[in-house]
């Protein structure tokens, strides 16, 4: 394989559909490699740069284990405690200065559009590992990748997704990616955390139109794949109406009996109390597949990134 | 013979057809403040054009604008038009453009945008609709229309 089209991987939006089903193709043929059942020195020598301004652990993880998984070598740091960054340095100066000891970085960091500048300063490809409120690119491929793998086409695909659809970054790049493979689109969110409006309109310009429910016990009837994200506490202005709009959201077999029997459930993780534990053990659950499938995502980026074949 | 409202200016800049009401934000965007200026500054307000239209006209004397000037006007009024004068000619006539990408000239409306921390970058926005103007920011994505309010 040559170059790859892109250079960087820092927003959803930089990508066709043709280059996102070229980075699914290719994360396919990573799960051997992924699941450790086959080896590959391929990255030997390169190193990956983790820049974590933010603590994730899943996301950090998964970028470890995916350079290593791909013979690299991986250093950086999980949180700006103890490096010059606590001494007051700036990004553009820390991206100049690390951009020199790796062949790669991925940076997760509280402001939207981070990524991006970092980007733009350096030389080396920069991957975004999330942007405050803004992308989380990777994390919209894996789950395209999850819902391919368990349904085997987007296309006409009935996708449910619910919870907080204002502030919940995943839900964004994801609903905008879905519409571009043409799933049909059934949003379900307490009032005051709907999808923006600017991303409705991005939506309907790949012209597909979104439906909206109040009754999950509606939405979920006729639905595929039922993707739920997390309702944050801090959004709402006192405990018992967080604790209100929490308890109408909640996934249980019980709810999960009154649609298809295929009916997939995916979560971004960490759950807090969203999807009951005894789902779990059912077929619906797809949430930690779906975390696993981390590895050859983002296995499969970091190698087109670099050029290399496994 | 038509009385002029505002007298001719011996050397200067003559920015003609701003929309009306926006006069007092064309001096915002160019920091003339009335203290940082040499000579004489006049301001017409709801003035009417030959085309018997309103619109608003700035004189500033003994200042000739620069092009990256001109190009902040743009911004809140597309049609003005810019008249260098030079011992009462008009030596040189610009016009107003509005350019793809915005740089430097505005803030992200967005508080948690990397250009509104302590980065040593310049903001850059693409222009995605004209009327109103519309930027989306080259950061973070967003999209304001309330341009004016946040002209640096």
């Amino acid at each position: 394989m040559g170059k790859p089209s892109f250079s960087d991987f820092v927003s959803i939006r930089d990508l066709t559909k043709k280059q996102m089903s070229e980075v699914l193709e290719r994360a396919e043929g990573m799960i051997p490699y992924a699941s450790g059942e086959k080896r590959t020195r391929a990255l030997e020598g390169r190193i990956l740069g983790t820049l974590f301004y933010e603590p994730s652990t899943r996301t950090r993880l998964s970028f470890e284990s995916a350079m290593l998984r791909l013979g690299g070598a991986v250093m950086g740091f999980s949180t700006p405690m103890g490096t010059s960054i606590e001494k007051g340095e700036n990004l553009s100066d820390t991206i100049r200065v690390t951009e020199s000891y790796a062949d790669i970085l991925v940076i997760r960091h509280p402001l939207e559009g981070a990524a991006r500048l970092a980007a733009d300063m350096s030389s080396k490809p920069v991957v975004n590992a999330g942007d405050g409120a803004g992308q989380h690119p990777t994390q919209t491929i894996l789950d395209l990748f999850t819902m391919l793998q368990a349904k085997e086409t987007l296309e006409g695909l009935n996708v449910v997704i619910l919870g907080d659809l204002k502030f919940g970054r995943t839900v964004h790049s994801l609903s905008e990616a879905l519409a571009l493979f043409g799933a049909n689109l059934t949003f379900v969110a307490p009032p005051s955390l709907e999808m923006p409006r600017e991303v409705i309109a991005d939506i309907e310009s790949k012209g597909v139109k979104p439906h909206y429910s109040s009754s999950l016990g509606d939405a979920v009837r006729e639905a595929d794949i039922l993707y739920v994200t997390r309702i944050q506490k801090e959004r709402f202005a006192d405990a018992a109406e967080y604790a209100k709009v929490a308890g109408t959201y909640r996934i249980d077999s019980r709810l999960l009996s009154q649609g298809k029997s295929t009916l997939s459930v995916m979560h971004p993780l960490p759950r807090i109390s969203e999807i009951s534990p005894d789902v779990d053990s059912t077929p619906h659950s797809l949430y930690f597949r779906q975390a696993a499938n981390g590895i050859p995502v983002r296995m499969a980026i970091l190698s087109m990134l670099l050029g290399v074949d496994p | 013979m038509k009385e002029l409202k505002v007298q001719p200016i011996r050397n200067g800049t003559v920015i003609d057809h701003i929309e009306p009401g926006a006069a007092l934000s064309v001096l915002k965007i160019l920091g003339v403040n009335g203290e940082n200026v040499k000579g004489t500054v006049s301001v017409a307000m709801h003035v009417r054009s030959k085309k018997d239209e309103w619109k608003d006209i700035v004189k500033i004397e003994d200042r000739e604008l620069y092009s990256n000037e001109v190009n902040r006007i743009a911004l809140i009024s597309p049609h003005a038009t810019i008249n260098i004068i030079r011992d009462y000619n008009v030596a040189e006539k610009k016009s107003v453009k509005l350019p793809e990408v915005v740089r430097g000239i505005v803030r992200c409306a967005n508080p948690n945008c990397v250009t509104n921390s302590n980065e040593p970058v310049e903001t850059s926005f693409l222009v995605v609709r004209e009327r109103p103007l519309t930027l989306k920011c080259h950061f973070c994505d967003r999209v304001q229309s309330n341009v004016e309010k946040y002209i640096i």
